[in-house]
């Protein structure tokens, strides 16, 4: 009698691919499947290993990888994996392992061609699922996301426990106890006078060394020393820190790379915490697969070259889940950094140890975090004083042309204004940068400021990196005041302005002209950050995200009421059509660009689009109101 | 299966048979093959059983279940057969069978209530006798899988009694046995009463349940076959190893 495989048949029902077949199919099916137990933590299939079958999880999880070991997907009861394997060439491509205790079902490979061949429902389902899985990861979304967007912030819960460098190893431990941490910050307060850039901030304690449980008991008790010893005999100095505003995964990564537990956590120079690896265990879940994981990893240039497609993955799957433009700039600026240290990293394996020391500096939108997928490479160098052009500049060019054509080669094209280190006038001794700023601020034109506002926004990004916190400081110190340079500078930030608005398909100009398309970025996103910078250095702000600015602006209550939170809205808004468009660009297979046809707006966007581009207006009206040479603000 | 009251589950010969450990199934086959005089049945034993010290990995197994009149085997007879292939590596339900059988005792109304098999059904059923030939054929070299052997074991025998004046003895691998060894390796004391510690459930849908298999609706012959012999899988990716004797295992 024919055998009627009832609990097969129900499961088979309730899931796609499978619910769209007939009864009789189903049935037919159910005689043909194959059943096996797979305990967690087993491996399913292996990568390259024949496959005779579509495997179709009864219950738990499964989680599918990629041949280099990142996850790709997870998988739970209904879901199904190996079709590839068996539309293909019958090796297993992606290697599956049991999550939880696994019940599967296998559809042998005679039933699933005749099945994929025979019904269209269940071979289109198959193949789109294979599309869309492609770009989706279940893991990506829950768990990576979250740590590609969150900032080392939200693991910061308690104020770092500190101690002065004069205090004892028991004074440290009894703190220690007594606060219930694992780890201490070490702190050396001056007396004496700083460096005279720092002369108008008050003398700030230096973050003299960290002491951790560990170096209590390898450093004090091991050794048997006395329990007086000061504890800058055992603390652990040239501290790995984080600042605040950075990412979960890049803590992550600095501990991974240098192979520490502790790290602190800095804002604005100062410490406000110290994160320990289990704060990151706790958060972050069991996967990670990151492309700046990968970019570390990479040994060579081609090798980096192969990631971008990953780079371009991952934003439009962050376009996709909806990350705000904030999300998306600060990931893209992370992984555009980390592009840059490796490379110089390769570069120094390749040419030797830098002769003296040296800077490399991001400008622009990837120091303020706010970069896309198209962007220009806008780096340049700063050398130690004891830099001697005869003896070490050939180095240094060398150094630079190996990471601009690196990154050129990586999609970050060659700046056009030139601005990069291996422009001999961008690749300069610390002093001479000094000079230049001095000199941009203090006899500020709106010509000379015209090409170097890019300046304004730089950050370290290897090598003597407090070099550039110097600049940054100085900059802060020496615009805060200054009406002429402002002046300037707000005159600059109202050259680019936004359109009027759409008639049918064309941009209305203020002139009243009509032009097929836009430019979001010239005419969006950075007349607003430009803008936006003017007012940051008037309140002194040291930030650098025009977002994080605008708080800054905000708290400082320069702008009309509720003019602040309208310009964040309307960077917001910019910035998200600006960023759809490429991910909308790199999915049709064509190149992303900056520039938009109305055309290609739905009515809402078109609407919120002419709002946002009404607030840059006004806002750059009260730009050249407020700041007017001579007028004290 | 036929419902198992708590109380009908008895274990206490089942421990001695562990230290026995080396049942060989291969030796009292050559026996009973010499013995016995119906032809079919001497040709089952003449296939031979797998040696006591096989791998479990390598023995072909076959997942067994009844459904009968009532639970006693001297006076019930069974209702359905479902029978399912397998390794320990996969179940085969391409070589699945399941018959329904028409008893020679009288189906009551209360074993209708359970797996559903109803008179009508059963009165266009064969015999037994006539899917001897069959289900014999099936059995042969393989060694069967069973939640609860005393069913499986008992019915057959008697069934086989019956028709043909002579019973069957046949290797099992009971995974009631092999969840009993871990649940049942000594009887709640006074300090378990006292917090009100339960015996752990040891049938079919909650030794599943322990191991994340999911949920089948019981008392189907087949799909209990099915619940039989994923358990069994289960139990060896948990607690034997691939090379286990099969004689850690069967009965």
């Amino acid at each position: 009698m024919q055998a009627e495989h009832l609990e097969i048949i129900d499961f088979l029902r309730r899931h796609q691919p499978f619910a769209t077949l007939s009864e009789e199919t189903l049935g037919r099916i159910a005689t043909e499947v194959e059943v096996s137990y797979f305990k967690a933590g087993t491996q399913i299939l292996e990568f390259g290993q024949l496959t005779d079958s579509l495997y179709v999880i009864r219950s738990g999880a499964v989680e599918i990888y990629r041949r280099n070991g990142d996850l790709y997907n997870r998988l739970s009861e209904g879901g199904f994996f190996g079709e590839f394997a068996l539309l293909r060439h019958k090796r297993t491509r992606f290697p599956a392992v049991a999550l939880e205790d696994c019940l599967i079902y296998l559809i042998p490979e005679a039933v699933f061609n005749q099945l994929f061949e025979e019904n269209e429902l269940f071979a289109d389902f198959v193949e789109v699922e294979d599309r869309t899985r492609l770009r989706q990861t279940v893991a990506r979304k829950e768990d990576a996301n979250e740590l590609m967007t969150s900032e080392i912030n939200v693991l910061v819960t308690r104020e770092a426990i500190m101690l002065d460098t004069r205090a004892t190893a028991h004074e440290a431990a009894k703190r220690m106890s007594e606060e219930g941490v694992s780890s201490l910050l070490i702190l050396h307060h001056t007396d004496a006078p700083g460096h005279p850039d720092d002369a108008d901030s008050p003398s700030h304690p230096v973050m003299a060394g960290l002491i951790t449980d560990r170096d209590l008991r390898n450093r004090l008790l091991a050794k048997g020393l006395s329990y007086d010893t000061p504890v800058t005999d055992i603390m652990t100095t040239d501290l790995i820190h984080v600042e605040h505003s950075q990412l979960v995964f890049e803590a992550m990564l600095a501990m991974l790379r240098y192979n520490v537990h502790h790290l602190p956590v800095l804002k604005h120079q100062q410490p406000i915490g110290v994160i320990a690896l289990s704060d990151i265990i706790r958060y972050e879940s069991q996967n990670s697969l990151f492309v700046v994981s990968s970019i570390f990893r990479a040994q060579t240039l081609d090798e980096l070259k192969g990631l971008v497609s990953e780079v371009r993955a991952c934003f439009t799957r962050m376009v996709r889940e909806d990350a705000n433009s904030r999300m998306i700039g600060s990931a893209m600026a992370v992984i555009g950094r980390s592009f840059k240290q490796r490379l110089l990293e390769l570069g120094e394996e390749k040419l030797g140890p830098p002769p003296v020391p040296y800077c490399f500096l991001a400008l622009g939108s990837m120091a303020r975090q706010e970069q896309l997928i198209v962007s220009d490479q806008d780096n340049a160098m700063i050398l130690d004083n004891s830099f001697d052009p005869d003896k070490h500049d050939a180095y240094f060019l060398k150094l630079a042309e190996f990471v601009s054509d690196g990154l050129a080669a990586c999609g970050y094209t060659y700046c056009k204004g030139d601005i990069m280190a291996t422009n001999r006038t961008w690749r300069k001794p610390l002093k001479v940068w000094e000079q230049y700023f001095t000199d941009w601020i203090d006899k500020p034109t709106p010509k000379s400021l015209l090409n170097s506002s890019i300046f304004f926004d730089l950050d370290g990004v290897w090598g003597k990196t407090e070099w550039a916190d110097r600049l940054n400081r100085l900059i802060t110190r020496k615009t805060r005041h200054n009406s002429v340079f402002l002046a300037c500078m707000a005159r600059n930030a109202l050259l680019r302005t936004p359109p009027l608005g759409f008639f049918k398909d064309f941009v209305m100009e203020p002139s009243g002209q009509h032009t097929q398309s836009i430019d979001m970025k010239r005419r969006g996103t950075a007349p607003l950050a430009d803008l936006i910078r003017v007012h940051a250095l008037a309140v002194g702000s040291k930030s650098r995200n025009s977002f994080e600015r605008l708080k800054d602006i905000i708290n400082a209550d320069i702008l009309p009421h509720g003019r602040g939170q309208d310009l964040r809205d309307a960077l917001e808004f910019i910035s998200t059509v600006r960023i759809r468009h490429q991910a909308l660009d790199l999915e049709a297979g064509n190149d992303p660009d900056n520039r938009i046809e109305p055309e290609n707006l739905s009515d809402f966007e078109r609407k919120n689009l002419k709002d946002a581009f009404q607030i840059l207006s006004n806002a750059q009206k009260f730009l050249k109101y407020r700041y007017q040479p001579g007028r004290v603000n | 299966m036929f419902y198992i009251g708590k109380e009908d589950v008895k274990t206490e010969e089942s421990g001695s048979e562990i230290n026995a450990g080396q049942l060989d199934w291969a030796r009292r086959f050559e026996e009973l093959a010499s013995q016995t005089r119906h032809p079919q049945l001497k040709a089952y034993y003449e296939a031979g059983a797998v040696a006591a010290n096989t791998p479990i990995h390598q023995v072909p197994m076959i997942a067994m279940d009844f459904e009968t009149t009532g639970i006693d085997a001297s006076r019930d007879d069974i209702v359905s057969i479902g029978l399912v292939a397998m390794t320990l590596e996969r179940i085969r339900l391409r070589d699945a069978r399941h018959w329904i059988l028409k008893p020679r005792t009288d189906l009551r109304e209360e074993s209708v209530v359970i797996h559903g098999i109803t008179h009508s059904e059963v009165e266009a059923a064969p015999d037994l006798k006539r899917i001897l030939e069959e289900l014999l054929e099936v059995m042969a070299g393989q060694v069967m899988v069973v939640h609860h052997k005393g069913i499986e074991r008992n019915f057959l025998n008697a069934a086989l009694k019956r028709r043909i004046g002579e019973g069957i003895e046949f290797p099992v691998i009971d995974t009631l046995e092999l969840e009993a060894r871990l649940h049942r390796r000594k009887k709640p004391g006074f300090i378990d009463k006292l917090f009100g510690r339960e015996k752990v459930s040891i049938r079919l849908a909650d030794s599943r349940a322990r191991y994340h298999l999911p949920h089948y609706r019981p008392h189907d012959a087949l799909t209990d076959a099915l619940a039989s012999a994923e358990l069994l899988q289960a139990q060896v990716a948990t607690r034997f190893s691939k090379n286990s004797p099969v004689a850690d295992l069967w009965s």
